[in-house]
C-alpha cells in the first residue's frame, strides 16, 4: 500500500514520543528528571531511554579521566599559607620540542653562575593556539604537565587574556588527584617503582650484572607509559 | 567508455602485480622508462612525452583502471618537480603501481592524464594550484584550493607562509629562552606576506572571479515550445546543504541543472605545508582535524605510512584496538552521514537526532579511551597511546562494548531501516537521482560508498588488506543502481559489516588483555631511520583515504606529506551526478557523497 513505509516511520516517532513521557513518569517519584544527579548518570548512559538532552550549563556531564583540555603545571600541595608548592617542572624542554602547533614557551631558570637551574624561570602556553593533543603530558618524563578537565575558558579578551603564564597554569598535585584519581595513583606508583629501582641499581655500583635492574627499569617505564590500568 | 574499463582482458597477461606489468611497459617503452632508483622509492620514472601513452595502455588494457592518487612533489635539490601517479586495478586489487614524471622546476610543462582518467582533474588543478604545474590539455586549469588571485605556488620547498618562523619545528624560539609573542601581531599588513612587486588591490581582482564560471557550458533552445531562460547562481558558500563552507556554481535551465563547478578552498589551511614542518609525530594530531568526523581512521592512515617507512611492528592488541577504533568510525560516521542526507531531503532532525543517540555512545567510548570525542590523536607509530579504558559512563568497558555491539546498534539500525527504508518520499528523491555508472565512478576516481554503490565491489579492506582485516570475516557491500537511494542503503549495509568485524574483534580484545599496546617506548623525537617513500591507505568510511609520505634519512620532518582525500576527489563526479536533475536533487545529491570541508580543503 502506497504511504505504508511513512506510516511506519511514524509509529517509529510515536514509540519516542510516549516512551519520553513515560521516562519523566518514571522519574517523577525518584526526584524528577532534571537537575537530578541520579537520573543524569542514566540519561545518557546505554539504559537511557526518551530524551536524552543535558541541560548544560546546569547540568554537566562528568569526564573521564583521560579527558584533555588546556594544560597545567603540576606543584607540590602548598605549605600554609600560599597557594602552590614546589615546581615540578624542570624546564628539560620536552614539551615545548614535542608540542605540534608550537604553543608553550619556556625560559629555562639559570643558576647565580650561569649554569641552567631544573626550574623554569617562565612558562607559557598560548591557548588559542593549544590544540588539545595531550602530547606536552603524554611525553614529560616528570609528570609535570597534565591535562586538565576544566574547559570553561571564554572570556572577554581574546588577545590580552589567552597566553596563560606560570602562574596562571600552575596547579597544586591535590588538584590532579581529585580529577584523574586512578591516573595519579598509577602514575605515582610507576614512579616509585622508577625511583626504587634506580636506588638499587647505585647500591649495586660496580658489580657488573645490572641486567635485573634494567629489567625493572623497563618495566616501570612500560607502566608509565600504559598509566597501567586506569 | 566500453567494458573494457571493468575488466582487464589483455590475451596472455596473466601476472596483474606491479612488476610485471612494469616489465611489461618496459618492454614496450624501453626508452621512456627508468626504474626509480633512489633509495627506498619504488615504481618508475616516465618520461613526460610518453605518459598519455602509458596511462593509456595501463587504463585500457592492463587493468590498471584506476587512479587513486595524483600529487606534485618539490625536488629542490635537483631542481626539479615531479609527479607521482598511484595507480590500483579495481579488478585485482593488491598494491598500487606507481609511476612518477620529473619536470624542469622553472618550466613544469607535462600533458594532462585528465582526458584518460577524468579523476585527476581535481588533483591536477590541486598541482597547479601548489607547484605551478602546467597541465597541457586540461580542460580546466585554475587554481582550486587558494583564490584566483593568490601569488605563488605554496607547496614549493622555498615558498614561505605568512607567520613564517622556521623550515622545521621545533622552532628555537621555544626553548630554552622562550619570550613568548602572538605571531599575528607581528604579521602587520604586508610585513610577513608576499605580495607581487608593485601590487596594490584596486578592485580589479574580481574578473578573476568570473573565471569560476568560465567552464560552465550553455546548451540553449533545449526546450523551444517554452520560453526559459539560463541562470546561473551561486549556491553557497553559506548554504545549509553544504555541510560547510562550499559553493557550487551552478547553471539552471528553468530549475534543470546545465552545469556544475564547485567552489571550494574556503577552509584552505595548507595541511600538507604544515605536516612537512612538523614533526612525525606531531602530524598525527593534525590528522584529526582532517576528516573530524572520523578522526580514529586518518590517524590510522597515517600511522600506517609512517610505520612502512620505520619498519615499525605493532603488537597483537593495538592491532585489535585499531580495527575495533576505525570500524566504530565508520559506524559513527555512517550515522552521521545518513541524518544528514536525510535532512538535506528534509526529513528535519528527527531521523538524525535519532541516529545519533547510539552516535553519542561510540563517542562517549571514545572520549573515554583517547580523552577526546572527536580529536581524537589515538593512534601512535607502532601501536596506540593508551590501553582501553577501565570504564565508560559507568560500565566495565567490554561490557559496554558488548552492549553497545550486540545490543544498542543492531537495534538502531533496525529502527532506521523502520523510520526510513520504506518511505515512499525517500524512495521517490532518491531513486534514480544522481545516477553515476560503475564506468563513470572508476573513471572518475570516485572510492568509499559512493564507488560500491555504482555496483563496483572495491573495498581496501579487501583489495589490498592491511592490518588484521585478513583475518577477519566480512563482505564487502555493493549496491547497483549508483542513485541516492543505494548511497544510503550500502551505508546501512556497511554499518551491518562493521558489526559483524566487531563481533570477531571482541573475543581477540578479551584475550589479549594486559598486553603490549606499543612496539618499545615510545619517542617524541623520530628520526628515520632509512630514506625512502612510502603511500599509507585505508578504506576510511568516505572511501580510500592515503597518506603519500617521503623522508631524508635521519631526518624528523617528512620531506613530502600528501594526503589523498576521498571527500575532495568524489567531489569530481558531482557535476556528473547533477546534470539534468533540479537544484533541489542538488543538495541530496550533494548529501549522499557525504563530504567534510575540512578534508576537501586541507
Ligand atoms: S616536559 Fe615536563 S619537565 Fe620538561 S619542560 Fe615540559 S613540563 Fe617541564
Ligand atoms: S596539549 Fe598539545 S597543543 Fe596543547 S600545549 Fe600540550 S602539546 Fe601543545
Amino acid at each position: 500500500m502506497y504511504g505504508l513505509g511513512i506510516l511506519k516511520g511514524m509509529a517509529v516517532t510515536m514509540k519516542h514520543f510516549v516512551t519520553s513521557y513515560l521516562d519523566d513518569i518514571f522519574w517523577a517519584s525518584r526526584g524528577g528528571r532534571y537537575y537530578n544527579d541520579d537520573a543524569l548518570a542514566v540519561r545518557q548512559s546505554l539504559e537511557g531511554k526518551g530524551v536524552i538532552t543535558v541541560f548544560y550549563p546546569e547540568e554537566k556531564l562528568p569526564v573521564p579521566e583521560r579527558f584533555r583540555f588546556v594544560p597545567f603545571l603540576v606543584t607540590d600541595d602548598p605549605p600554609p599559607g600560599q597557594k602552590w608548592g614546589h615546581e615540578w617542572c624542570t624546564s628539560c624542554g620536552i614539551c615545548a620540542k614535542v608540542c605540534p602547533p608550537q604553543c608553550i614557551w619556556i625560559e629555562r631558570g639559570k643558576q647565580p653562575n650561569g649554569r641552567p637551574k631544573p626550574e623554569p624561570e617562565k612558562f607559557f602556553i598560548d591557548i588559542d593556539i593549544c590544540m588539545n593533543c595531550g602530547m606536552c603530558a603524554e611525553f614529560c618524563p616528570f609528570d609535570a604537565i597534565k591535562m586538565d578537565h576544566d574547559y570553561e575558558l571564554a572570556s572577554y579578551n581574546r588577545t590580552s587574556a589567552h597566553i596563560h603564564d606560570k602562574e596562571r597554569l600552575s596547579k597544586p598535585l591535590s588538584y590532579w588527584r581529585e580529577i584523574a584519581p586512578k591516573k595519579a595513583a598509577a602514575e605515582a606508583a610507576a614512579r616509585d617503582f622508577a625511583e626504587e629501582s634506580k636506588k638499587r641499581k647505585k647500591a649495586k655500583k660496580g658489580e657488573d650484572d645490572g641486567r635485573e635492574e634494567r629489567l625493572a627499569e623497563v618495566m616501570a617505564r612500560q607502566l608509565a607509559y600504559k598509566g597501567a590500568q586506569y | 567508455m566500453s567494458e573494457m574499463t571493468l575488466e582487464a582482458p589483455v590475451a596472455g597477461v596473466k601476472d596483474h602485480s606491479p612488476e610485471a606489468t612494469i616489465a611489461l611497459l618496459k618492454e614496450r617503452y624501453p626508452e621512456h622508462i627508468s626504474d626509480d632508483a633512489r633509495d627506498g622509492y619504488e615504481g618508475i620514472i616516465v618520461h613526460p612525452d610518453k605518459i598519455v601513452e602509458i596511462s593509456r595502455d595501463l587504463q585500457s588494457e592492463l587493468g590498471y583502471n584506476y587512479l587513486a592518487s595524483l600529487t606534485g612533489v618539490d625536488l629542490i635539490d635537483d631542481n626539479k618537480l615531479e609527479i607521482v601517479y598511484h595507480t590500483a586495478s579495481i579488478k585485482h586489487g593488491g598494491n598500487p603501481l606507481v609511476l612518477k614524471v620529473q619536470v624542469d622546476r622553472d618550466n613544469p610543462v607535462l600533458p594532462s592524464v585528465t582526458p584518460i582518467w577524468p579523476g585527476a582533474e581535481y588533483q591536477e588543478r590541486e598541482a597547479f594550484d601548489m607547484y605551478g604545474f602546467q597541465f597541457e590539455g586540461h580542460p580546466d586549469l585554475r587554481r582550486i584550493l587558494t583564490w584566483d588571485g593568490f601569488h605563488g605556488y605554496p607547496l614549493r620547498k622555498d615558498w614561505r607562509e605568512p607567520f613564517y618562523e622556521e623550515d622545521n619545528k621545533p622552532f628555537g624560539s621555544r626553548w630554552p629562552g622562550g619570550e613568548v609573542f602572538r605571531a599575528e601581531e607581528r604579521n602587520l599588513y604586508g610585513k610577513n606576506v608576499q605580495y607581487p612587486a608593485g601590487w596594490m588591490p584596486e578592485g580589479d581582482e574580481i574578473e578573476a572571479e568570473t573565471d569560476s564560471y568560465a567552464g560552465i557550458t550553455y546548451s540553449r533552445d533545449q526546450s523551444p515550445d517554452i520560453k526559459t531562460e539560463k541562470v546561473t547562481i551561486n549556491m553557497g558558500p553559506q548554504h545549509p546543504s553544504t555541510h560547510g563552507v562550499f559553493r557550487m556554481a551552478i547553471t539552471l535551465d528553468g530549475e534543470t541543472i546545465m552545469g556544475l563547478k564547485p567552489v571550494m578552498g574556503y577552509l584552505h589551511r595548507n595541511h600538507e605545508k604544515i605536516g612537512e614542518r612538523n614533526t612525525f609525530i606531531g602530524n598525527i594530531p593534525y590528522t584529526d582535524r582532517l576528516d573530524y568526523i572520523s578522526s580514529m581512521s586518518n590517524n590510522h592512515g597515517y600511522v600506517l605510512a609512517v610505520e612502512k617507512l620505520m619498519d615499525a611492528t605493532v603488537p597483537e592488541r593495538a592491532e585489535w584496538i585499531r580495527i575495533l577504533m576505525v570500524e566504530l568510525t565508520r559506524i559513527a560516521n555512517h550515522l552521521w552521514a545518513i541524518g544528514f542526507l536525510l535532512n538535506d531531503l528534509g526529513a528535519l532532525q528527527t531521523p538524525m537526532l535519532y541516529y545519533y543517540i547510539e552516535r553519542e555512545l561510540i563517542l562517549d567510548f571514545f572520549e573515554a579511551a583517547s580523552g577526546s570525542r572527536m580529536m581524537c590523536n589515538y593512534m601512535r607509530f607502532g601501536g596506540v597511546a593508551y590501553d582501553l579504558p577501565d570504564d565508560v559512563r559507568g560500565q566495565p568497558v567490554m561490557k559496554f562494548l558488548h552492549d553497545l555491539i550486540y545490543e544498542r546498534l543492531p537495534k538502531a539500525l533496525n529502527q532506521g531501516d523502520q523510520l526510513i527504508t520504506g518511505n515512499e518520499i525517500v524512495r521517490a528523491r532518491g531513486m534514480g537521482v544522481g545516477y553515476l555508472s560503475p564506468e563513470d565512478a572508476i573513471a572518475y576516481s570516485a572510492a568509499g560508498p559512493v564507488l560500491r554503490a555504482s555496483g563496483v565491489p572495491y573495498d581496501l579492506r579487501k583489495a589490498n588488506p592491511y592490518s588484521y582485516y585478513e583475518h577477519l570475516d566480512f563482505d564487502v557491500a555493493v549496491r547497483y543502481n549508483g542513485d541516492i537511494y543505494d548511497r544510503f542503503l550500502i551505508r546501512v549495509d556497511e554499518m551491518q559489516q562493521s558489526l559483524r568485524i566487531l563481533q570477531q574483534v571482541l573475543p581477540h580484545l578479551e584475550e589479549t588483555e594486559g598486553g603490549a599496546i606499543n612496539d618499545g617506548k615510545p619517542q617524541y623525537a623520530i628520526r628515520m631511520p632509512k630514506a625512502g617513500e612510502a603511500y599509507g591507505r585505508v578504506e576510511n568510511p568516505k572511501g580510500e583515504l592515503g597518506y603519500y609520505v617521503t623522508a631524508k634519512r635521519r631526518d624528523a620532518n617528512p620531506a613530502r606529506y600528501h594526503v589523498r582525500s576521498p571527500s575532495f576527489i568524489n567531489l569530481t563526479a558531482l557535476e556528473k551526478m547533477c546534470i539534468g536533475h533540479k537544484v533541489a536533487d542538488v543538495v541530496a545529491i550533494l548529501g549522499s557523497i557525504d563530504i567534510v570541508l575540512g578534508e576537501v580543503d586541507r
